[in-house]
C-alpha cells in the first residue's frame, strides 16, 4: 500500500487494482491530474482502508453511520478494476453502496473488456463511470464532477453531525481545537492554501487518523490537512 | 555521438516502432506521464512488464506441457498478459493474446501452442526494441540532453 501525491491537493482517490503495472499507471495518471492517491491491490484491502465494518449496514436508523464507524481517512472517490481474484470490483462496489457510511463515495469501475451487460450491471449498482482499460488522461476529466457533487453532499451531512457532536461534547468543545502539531516540513509552504475540507469532524478523530497514516506511510511527514490551522 | 545526433536517432527509432506496429498510442500515453519529477517512469513500467511477461510465459509453457491441459488456467494467464501488454502499448503482443484466447476458448491445443510460440517471439522482439530505446534515452540524458518528446508529434 502506498500513499502518494501532494498532500495539499483537495481530492483523495483510492485506486484498487491487482496488477502492479496498472497500479503504477493509474497512480501516475491521478497524480498528474493533481489528486492525492492511495493504491491497494485488492478489494478487501480497500474496505479495510475505508474502515468498513460489516454489520453497520444492519442499522438503517443511523443514516450517517455512528461517529465510531466514520471512515478513518477521507476518500473522495474509489476507482477499481473489475476483474480481480477474490473480491471483484463489482463486489467492492456493492459493499460500498450497501454501507451507510461509505455509500456516498463515488465509485468508478475500470475493465479491459467491453462487455455491455457488465457495464450496465455496474452502473445499475451505483457506479458513476465505467472506464475501458487502458485508462487515459482524458478519461480522468470525467472524475471531478462526481467528487464535487459528493463534497457538497458530505458537507451538508457533516454540518448536521457537527451539530449533534457539539451538543454531546460541549465540555470538550470549550478548549480550543489544536491543529496537528507541527512536524518537520521538508518542502516550503505556499502562500495560498486551497479551501480546507469540512473541519470539525476531522479534528474529532485526528489522532486516530494520524496514527493510521503513520502506520501506512512511513515517508509521509506532513499532516494531511494543512489548511486547518488557517481556519481555526 | 553528440546529443543532437542521439536525439534525432531517438525520434527516428521511436517513430519506426510505432510505424511497424510494435508499439501503439498507449506507449505515447506512458511517455506523456514521464516528466522531471518522474524521469524514470517509462523505464520502471517497462521493466515491470518484462518481469510480468517472463513469469507468464513460463507459466503458460508449463501449463501447455501438461497431459491434461487446464484451459481455464491458460485463459487466466493470457488474460493477464493481454492486460499488461495493452497497458504498455505492446501492440503485437496484445494482438497475439487476443488470438490466443480464441483458441483457448475452442480448447484447440494446436492453436494454443502456435500462439504461445508467436507471443514468445513477439515479446522478445519488442523487449529488445524497448531496451534499445531506453538505453538511447539514458545516453541522451547522461550527455546532458533532454528527450525530444515534442518532435514525435511533428
Amino acid at each position: 500500500m502506498a500513499i502518494t501525491g501532494d498532500s495539499r491537493s483537495q481530492f483523495h482517490v483510492l485506486a484498487v487494482d491487482d496488477s502492479l503495472i496498472d497500479r503504477k499507471l493509474i497512480e501516475r495518471l491521478l497524480k498528474t491530474s493533481s489528486y492525492q492517491v492511495t493504491t491497494v491491490d485488492s478489494g478487501s484491502k480497500a474496505l479495510k482502508f475505508l474502515g468498513f465494518q460489516e454489520d453497520e449496514q444492519s442499522n438503517p436508523d443511523t443514516p450517517f453511520g455512528s461517529p465510531n464507524n466514520h471512515q478513518e481517512v477521507e476518500v473522495n472517490l474509489i476507482i477499481t478494476d473489475y476483474c480481480m481474484p477474490g473480491m471483484t470490483g463489482y463486489d467492492l462496489l456493492k459493499k460500498v453502496k450497501e454501507s451507510s457510511s461509505l455509500r456516498n463515495i463515488p465509485v468508478v469501475i475500470m475493465s479491459s473488456e467491453n462487455v455491455p451487460s457488465r457495464i450496465t450491471r455496474c452502473l445499475e449498482e451505483g457506479a458513476e463511470e465505467f472506464f475501458l482499460k487502458p485508462v487515459r488522461l482524458s478519461d480522468l476529466n470525467r472524475l471531478k464532477p462526481h467528487m464535487m457533487k459528493t463534497k457538497i453532499k458530505n458537507q451538508k451531512q457533516e454540518d448536521q453531525e457537527e451539530l449533534k457532536i457539539s451538543e454531546i461534547q460541549s465540555d470538550e468543545q470549550q478548549q480550543p481545537v489544536q491543529p496537528p502539531s507541527p512536524q518537520p516540513q521538508p518542502q516550503p509552504q505556499p502562500e495560498s492554501q486551497p479551501p480546507p475540507p469540512p473541519a470539525l469532524l476531522l479534528q474529532h478523530n485526528n489522532n486516530k487518523r494520524k496514527a493510521m497514516e503513520e502506520g501506512l506511510s512511513p515517508d509521509r511527514t506532513r499532516p494531511r490537512y494543512n489548511g486547518i490551522p488557517t481556519m481555526v | 555521438m553528440e546529443v543532437g545526433q542521439m536525439q534525432r536517432a531517438w525520434v527516428e527509432y521511436t517513430r519506426s516502432l510505432f510505424r511497424e506496429g510494435f508499439l501503439d498510442a498507449q506507449f505515447q500515453q506512458l511517455q506523456l506521464l514521464q516528466d522531471e519529477s518522474n524521469p524514470d517512469f517509462v523505464a520502471e513500467v517497462v521493466s515491470l512488464f518484462f518481469e510480468d511477461s517472463e513469469r507468464l510465459l513460463a507459466d503458460l509453457t508449463f501449463v501447455l506441457e501438461q497431459q491434461n491441459i487446464d484451459f481455464k488456467k491458460v485463459d487466466a494467464h493470457v488474460h493477464q498478459f493481454k492486460g499488461s501488454s495493452s497497458s504498455i502499448g505492446a501492440q503485437r503482443v496484445k494482438n497475439d493474446c487476443i488470438a490466443f484466447r480464441n483458441f483457448c476458448e475452442e480448447q484447440n491445443i494446436e492453436g494454443c501452442l502456435r500462439c504461445l510460440q508467436q507471443v514468445k517471439q513477439d515479446y522478445y522482439l519488442v523487449k529488445s526494441k524497448l531496451e534499445a530505446l531506453i538505453r538511447l534515452e539514458q545516453q541522451i540524458v547522461a550527455a546532458g540532453g533532454s528527450i525530444p518528446m515534442e518532435e514525435l508529434s511533428s
